[in-house]
């Protein structure tokens, strides 16, 4: 019995000695949107010579912090999935050691950050957006609403469902955003208004998206019945490309002046067992390949100069043209405490 | 001459006292290290990497804290609900412990075996089953739209699902031990019913009625399955509160202050436990409890059996059916095979190989319960065992409310490095999972144990048996069938063990309740239809453990 017992628990670390320095395996620890195709990370792992293991962690904040908690004796070699709005408490914290991946000069400068020391490595970016059901604004003859102000307007009351700031990165993006938006005296007069409006609030995403949201194909067979719910930007896309037959345009819309911008990175772990590995690995997450294999397995954009969209995606979640964005230092100072009182009002 | 002997039976006598004692430390070491090593340590770990900065204690920390509103907030609604779901419990249980305790019905023994389930239920599937009864798209929002998810309701409704059974074996295993004779007595001395019960039924059960109680109160005052899956991001309890704080808003230091809140509450609790406990011990006139069933007699006693019954159809038996009949949802088992298929979504491993997980885990973790179970149980049963044991005794029960969130954590940053690193290793799931089994073990032995008459040890010794060899001729025995009791128990309630095994489970080994909670967490019907697969199976191997303990069951059957 202690024999499969110590089977099940470790024979990974057993079997491939990932213990030592020379290992060939090296660990990605993620959140569970974390998706690549087959083919790609099969060509990774013949050309680098390194068996890829992936650890999904919960959701994005979760994993964040318990990779914090765990830092001195990780659980991987790469960290995967912590965004611009995280990212303070990751560095700030000791989280990641420094490399520069190659091809960190191709990326887009707007998301490079952490210059001096290239503590992380930006992957991908997205803009988390208010979508609208196309569909219900048609049959009520309203107007969808376009932007943040839009929002708190009385046609549009009991409409919008929205996450959790606390517990969801969407949630904090969209709160994020407001504040970017109405600034540090404004924003929480905001969502007063927007409370009173008869905005809902879930845990996650998941929730809200395809329980609550009437226009995507998970919502409507759960019967949502809010037209309204903070998403992404690439989520109309996504309702094409999983629909059966493919529809000619997109069930779902996006209110372009809603929209704040996410970047995600991913960083080598201050401890990592296997550096070398997990080297090769940021180097590969900057590849032209992975860049160009990400946005339809996790319906994100490329940060990677040139890498190419494919069409069913620019064509359906075209980028946000003016989306807010927030001073990560800025971020870093009043993260916790707009958290604070967004729960103190708007949950209690 | 006399004299002479009187004076060696008293060195005798001495001598054994000084052996006695050094074998209840002997006995103790073990479970007292294994305590201070995987509880104690952790939990302090944890406090103290949220209220320590730079090696000074940061106690003004607790101030702070508890001046905040929404602080007191949780404190109110976690006091209030665990009060509410108390009175709720006792109000619906009672007439049930009065009639599993009195009357004689066709299938009882089946009825007090499907009234057990729910209490060694996991809380994840508790919470699911719920959701499938009155949340989004449930059997209620079919039938009449009506949907209580995201309400106080709920969750009141499922600690009562959850804790019918402490009520039901606590009171109404003392219920059937008492003579109705006393009753009857004061009646014939021209008592009104009322009056009689009480002025002679009512005090001898008071203990009991409050020994239950808390019992309730400490489960349900500590909720976190339940209010995390049903209560949605406005409800929170303490437990709920201290996992936020931690693994989202990470303010370490809350969740320290709100660890030591919660700790001091249990405390309180587990202290006023322990004192009723004892006053139950004090002489009430028991008889065999065979003697006092017979037949409902008469229009209101059938129609209390009736109710009692409706009452467990509608709260415990349907909650459990639409869960099972959810995951018969797609045609041909489909969740079911589902579960045996890699590309599920939300794992990189079929969801089926959660179940080899946790059985492999649970085996240890029954295995390390019932040692360190056994061996406390042993010390405490010892007559000479004195204030300082029966401190232990209490302390015994705290992991049972402490948060699980902490130990979890505190296993993760504490257990890290030598000469104690296992952070990677496969034990650290079930020695988590044991601390919440041990309680359970020496709560179905201790009675047991205690009525083994001490005489019989005491002759064993003077004919020169070592104290292993009584043990194993005396105690053993008797305690065999108590022993697997217990150890069922622990099965049970490690199989079951959530909040602490959620965050040291490898994501890629997750036990059965963490792969629930996971396909829970992912949108679409087949992760749906999976979750409610998994906790048919979850429930099944339950209910299959406790068909197998009630029959072993012993005439007491322990205090839970």
């Amino acid at each position: 019995m202690v024999g499969t017992l110590a089977a099940c628990g470790s024979s990974d670390d057993g079997g491939d000695g990932s213990g030592s320095g020379g290992s060939r395996t090296v660990t990605l620890v993620s959140h569970d949107s974390w998706a690549v195709s087959k083919d790609v990370i099969a060509a990774f792992e013949k050309n680098s010579g390194y068996k890829v293991k992936v650890l999904e962690d919960g959701d994005a904040g979760q994993a964040v912090n318990k990779a914090i908690l765990t830092k001195d004796n990780p659980q991987g070699d790469v960290f995967f999935g912590v965004d611009n709005t995280l990212l303070s408490r990751a560095l700030d914290n000791g989280l990641f050691q420094s490399y520069e991946a190659k091809g960190s000069d191709l990326v887009l400068p707007e998301y490079r950050a952490d210059r001096e020391k290239h503590r992380v490595t930006p992957v991908d970016t997205g803009d988390i957006c208010v979508n609208y059901d196309k569909a219900y604004f048609r049959e009520h003859g309203l107007t969808p609403p376009r932007t943040l102000d839009d929002l708190v307007k009385p046609e549009y009351k009991d409409l919008l469902v929205t996450e959790n700031a606390g517990s969801s990165s969407p949630g904090l993006g969209f709160l994020l955003g407001t504040a970017a938006k109405y600034g540090d005296e404004g924003w929480e007069g905001y969502w007063k208004k927007l409370k009173s409006n008869g905005v809902k609030v879930v845990d996650s995403w998941e929730q809200a998206y395809n329980e609550e949201f009437s226009g995507s194909a998970g919502g409507k067979k759960a019967k949502g019945d809010r037209p309204l719910v903070v998403s992404y930007a690439s989520s109309p896309p996504v309702e094409v490309v999983y629909a059966d037959p493919q529809p000619d345009t997109a069930p779902t819309g996006v209110a372009d002046g809603t929209c704040f911008r996410q970047v995600e990175y991913a960083g080598l772990l201050s401890n990592a067992k296997n550096p070398e590995g997990g080297k090769a690995l940021l180097d590969f997450l900057l590849s032209k390949s992975f860049q160009e294999d990400m946005p339809l397995n996790m319906f994100v954009y490329p940060v990677r100069e040139g890498a190419q969209v494919p069409e069913v995606f620019s064509k359906f979640g075209p980028r946000a043209k003016d989306p807010q964005t927030l001073d990560p230092a800025k971020i870093a100072d009043n993260r916790d405490q707009w958290v604070k009182s967004w729960t103190s009002l708007v949950l209690k | 001459m006399d004299l002479a002997r009187t004076e060696v039976t008293r060195a005798g006598k001495r001598a054994r006292a000084v052996r006695g004692s050094a074998a209840r430390l002997g006995l103790m070491a073990v479970p007292v290290a294994f305590f201070a090593v995987f509880f104690a340590y952790p939990v302090a770990a944890i406090v103290a990497r949220g209220l320590k900065t730079d090696g000074v204690w940061q106690l003004g920390r607790i101030g702070d804290v508890l001046a905040q509103s929404d602080v007191r907030h949780v404190l109110w609604f976690t006091t209030w609900q665990a009060l509410a779901s108390t009175g709720l419990t006792l109000l619906v249980a009672l007439p049930g412990a009065y009639v599993f305790a009195r009357f004689d019905f066709p299938g009882k023994q089946v009825l007090r075996a499907v009234v057990t389930v729910p209490f060694v239920l996991p809380t994840v599937v508790v919470g699911t089953a719920f959701l499938a009864l009155v949340g989004r798209g449930g059997l209620f929002d079919e039938l009449w739209g009506l949907r209580l998810d995201t309400t106080v309701w709920a969750i009141l409704l499922a600690h009562v699902f959850f804790n019918y059974a402490v009520v039901v074996r606590t009171v109404g295993g003392l219920w059937a031990q008492l003579d109705p004779r006393q009753e009857e007595a004061a009646r014939m001395l021209g008592a009104s019913r009322l009056r009689a019960w009480r002025q002679v039924t009512l005090p001898a059960l008071a203990p009991a009625v409050a020994a239950a109680a808390l019992m309730v109160f400490l489960f349900t005052f500590t909720s976190f399955g339940v209010v995390q899956i049903l209560g949605g991001p406005t409800f929170s309890t303490l437990e709920v509160e201290i996992y936020r704080q931690t693994s989202q808003v990470f303010d370490l230091s809350t969740a320290a202050v709100l660890t030591l809140i919660q700790f001091a509450a249990v405390v309180a609790v587990l202290a006023v436990h322990a004192w009723t406990v004892r006053r139950r011990e004090t002489a009430l006139r028991l008889v065999d409890a065979a003697t006092t069933v017979r037949r409902p007699r008469g229009a209101g006693q059938w129609a209390l059996l009736a109710g009692v019954l409706g009452v467990i159809a509608v709260l415990l038996v349907l909650p459990l059916a639409v869960l099972v009949q959810r995951s018969l949802g797609a045609s041909g088992f489909g969740y079911y095979r589902a579960l045996t298929r890699e590309d599920g979504g939300a794992f990189l491993v079929p969801p089926i190989e959660a179940i080899g997980n946790s059985l492999q885990y649970v085996v240890a973790a029954t295995a390390i319960a019932v040692v360190i179970g056994a061996l406390a149980a042993t010390a405490l049963t010892r007559r000479d065992a004195g204030r300082f044991v029966r401190g232990f005794d209490a302390l015994l029960m705290l992991p049972l409310g402490v948060s699980a969130v902490t130990v979890g954590f505190g296993f993760l940053i504490a257990l890290d490095e030598p000469p104690l690193d296992l952070r990677s290793s496969w034990i650290l799931v079930p020695l988590a999972q044991a601390l919440v089994g041990v309680p359970f073990v020496v709560r179905t032995m201790l009675p047991v144990l205690r009525a083994v008459d001490g005489r019989l040890r005491e002759a064993a010794a003077v004919l020169g048996a070592s104290p292993w060899r009584v043990w194993r001729e005396v105690d053993l025995p008797m305690v065999r069938r108590a022993l697997l009791v217990a150890a069922g128990f622990a099965f049970a309630v490690s199989l079951g063990e959530f909040g602490a095994t959620v965050f040291i489970a490898r994501p890629d080994n997750p036990t059965l309740p963490v792969a629930v909670a996971r396909l829970l967490g992912r949108p679409g019907d087949m992760n749906y239809g999976q979750a409610m697969a998994l906790s048919t199976i979850l429930m099944l191997v339950c209910a299959v453990a406790l068909v197998v303990l009630e029959r072993l069951r012993t005439d007491r059957s322990g205090e839970f």
